[in-house]
């Protein structure tokens, strides 16, 4: 599906507004994460504007595809671009992991209709995308389960379980992305440069077990849209999106820096980060 | 002393058959099996509606968030494995993706307690009974005999939300007859006595019966209390054994620690304190070994429930 000129000037405004959501509410919060949140947030607005067959006015509605955020620690992107999707008002991001607020620091679904799964231990969430495309399968169902895998998540070996079972399966109505920021919270220091990769050659893992995999950048809309697309049509298998992005994203203290893991922005630094992402809104 | 003179069945003959009903009767219904159904005998699903029956592997993490997964869109999964796995490996999969949420899924724990059939500490589960009581959302079952498998599987269909029911291996004496009917939280009175109350779960039940009828022999007139849902608990029916008999020996196959033991403790203290003992593992590492072996090493044995009775008849009597 090729995007007009239009629709991507929107994305860009989307994911401006809701990198700048993300820090202010951080900020306020005086908790959550910034640098995961801030490299996923051009996959969350791709998936719930463009990409995703949804009724925010129907959360339930038993025909949607559905979405596992598994990397649950960057709920605040998905609650951000739920609020800008209409899944709840804007101004309920100041709840954000305050005491019975719907918007928790790790995503309940309970709490919150419209989140398909409740997130947040890593590695468990691809296995319920699992278990939503295997349902599907079961009962004649043709929506799609996306789901998004943090690379420090891909540690987890319930990861790879989930990944053999998939492909036994066939399920392809199953799409992951992987956010490949290529940093976790501490992870290993490496000689030639501030950290090891939280997980190497993805691509020949992903294939080794069986799995289409693409690769694209994962901050450019067209990219991304297309990767499903083509996730969409490939059959018989699942298909893994391995998105390259970057940690803390548009705002340049924050980029490829470890410790902006979930590190709380000053009145001074989230002013800076407003500025900057405002200027780079429409790259 | 004999044990069980009675004819002995194993709960898996009986579960495997049930479930197949089940799976047969209710479209919602699926298997899920951690590479253990010939043991379970939940391969009555495999090997006669193959549609149903979903083979996890030895993955058992990702099986329960596949569970999850499909209760999410409205099925009913049931997950079998070993309860030492199902329980403890699984942990915080159960916890996150099933209890919290409190999504339809159902999981069968087979071989738990110490009986399993010579496989030792690895596969015993003597701890589950504690781990999935403290979860918030999760019903907690625990059959004594074949006949009350049946009637939980039922319930559990039947009931919209995560429900762990506790099936040991060992062959087990008939306790109920077809009249009884299985309640969530309601205890089963299956002998009278007014001296004191066994309270038992599982299939320590038939056991603690046994103890009880072979005490009435030596003048002691024990009332046994079978426990099948230790989570709801019926704590009016303890407080009301406490009350009436003033003494309670617990029995279960399973640690004295947080288990049903601990559970009943809980409500003495709050409600009703009375002289108190527990029968179960007393925090000990567990061998391998045969039945008869096992119940004499962790003390489970009628006889041994019997001492239990008058040790703690001894406490009353003295007021401790």
């Amino acid at each position: 599906m090729e995007m007009t000129q239009e629709q991507l000037k929107t994305l860009k405004a989307l994911a401006a507004s809701t990198r700048k959501l993300i820090v202010e509410t951080v900020h306020y919060a005086n908790a959550g994460h910034m640098g995961g949140p801030m490299s996923v947030t051009d996959l969350l607005v791709a998936l719930y504007f463009e990409v995703m067959n949804i009724r925010p006015d129907q959360p339930d509605w038993e025909e949607r595809d559905r979405f596992v955020l598994s990397k649950g620690h960057s709920a605040i992107a998905l609650y951000t671009v739920m609020a800008l999707r209409g899944y709840l008002p804007v101004e309920e991001l100041k709840t954000f992991d305050k005491i019975d607020s719907r918007l928790q620091a790790h995503p309940d679904m309970g709490a919150l209709p419209g989140l398909d799964m409740s997130t947040g231990s890593l590695g468990q969430g691809i296995s319920a995308a699992v278990g939503m495309a295997l349902g599907a399968k079961l009962t004649g169902k043709s929506f799609t389960t996306f789901c998004v895998l943090g690379d420090g998540e891909a540690q987890e070996g319930q990861v790879w379980e989930a990944a053999d079972v998939a492909v036994r399966y066939a399920l392809d109505n199953l799409v992951v992305f992987l956010d490949y920021n290529k940093l976790q919270q501490y992870g290993w220091e490496a000689p030639n440069q501030s950290r090891e990769v939280p997980i190497q050659s993805p691509e020949t893992k992903w294939s080794a077990f069986g799995w289409n995999v693409v690769t694209i950048d994962g901050h450019r809309f067209e990219e991304i849209v297309e990767a499903c697309d083509r996730a969409k049509s490939h059959k018989g298998r699942p298909t893994i999106i391995i998105a390259n992005t970057v940690k803390g994203k548009g705002v340049s203290f924050m980029e490829n820096a470890y410790l902006w893991h979930s590190k709380v922005p000053t009145r001074q630094e989230l002013e800076q980060a407003i500025t900057e992402i405002t200027a780079g809104g429409d790259r | 002393m004999p044990e069980l003179m009675m004819e002995q069945k194993s709960m898996r003959d009986m579960l495997g058959d049930v479930i197949l009903e089940l799976a047969k009767t209710d479209p919602k219904v699926y298997v899920l099996d951690g590479d253990l159904a010939n043991s379970t005998k939940i391969n009555t699903v495999a090997e006669n509606l193959p549609h149903k029956f979903l083979q996890m592997g030895i993955a058992e993490q990702n099986m329960i968030g596949v569970a999850a997964g499909l209760a999410t869109i409205g099925l009913q999964p049931w997950v079998s494995t070993f309860a030492a796995f199902l329980t403890k490996r699984c942990l915080d999969q159960v916890s996150v993706v099933v209890a919290q949420p409190k999504l339809d899924v159902k999981l069968l724990g087979a071989y738990a307690g110490v009986l399993n059939g010579c496989a030792g500490k690895t596969h015993q589960a003597v701890e589950d009974i504690a781990i999935m009581r403290s979860l918030p959302n999760m019903v907690v079952l625990a059959p004594a005999d074949t006949y009350e498998v049946g009637q939980m599987i039922e319930f559990a269909n039947e009931y919209k939300g995560p429900v762990y029911i506790r099936l040991t291996r060992d062959p087990v004496a008939p306790v109920f007859t077809d009249g009884y009917r299985f309640r969530l939280g309601e205890a089963a009175k299956v002998k009278e006595g007014k001296d004191i109350t066994i309270i038992s779960t599982g299939s320590q039940t038939g056991r603690s019966l046994q103890a009880a009828r072979d005490l009435e022999a030596e003048g002691i007139s024990a009332a046994v209390l079978h426990m099948p849902s230790i989570k709801p608990l019926d704590v009016e029916a303890i407080v009301r054994a406490a009350r009436e008999t003033g003494a309670i020996v617990t029995a279960e196959d399973h640690s004295v620690l947080g288990g049903l033991g601990g559970a009943v403790a809980e409500v003495l203290v709050e409600h009703c304190p009375v002289p108190m003992l527990r029968v179960g593992v007393q925090d000990k590492n567990i061998q391998s070994g045969s039945n008869s072996a096992l119940l004499d090493k962790y003390e489970l044995s009628a006889a041994h429930v019997a001492d239990r009775v008058k040790q703690c008849l001894l406490k009353k009597r003295i007021g401790g």
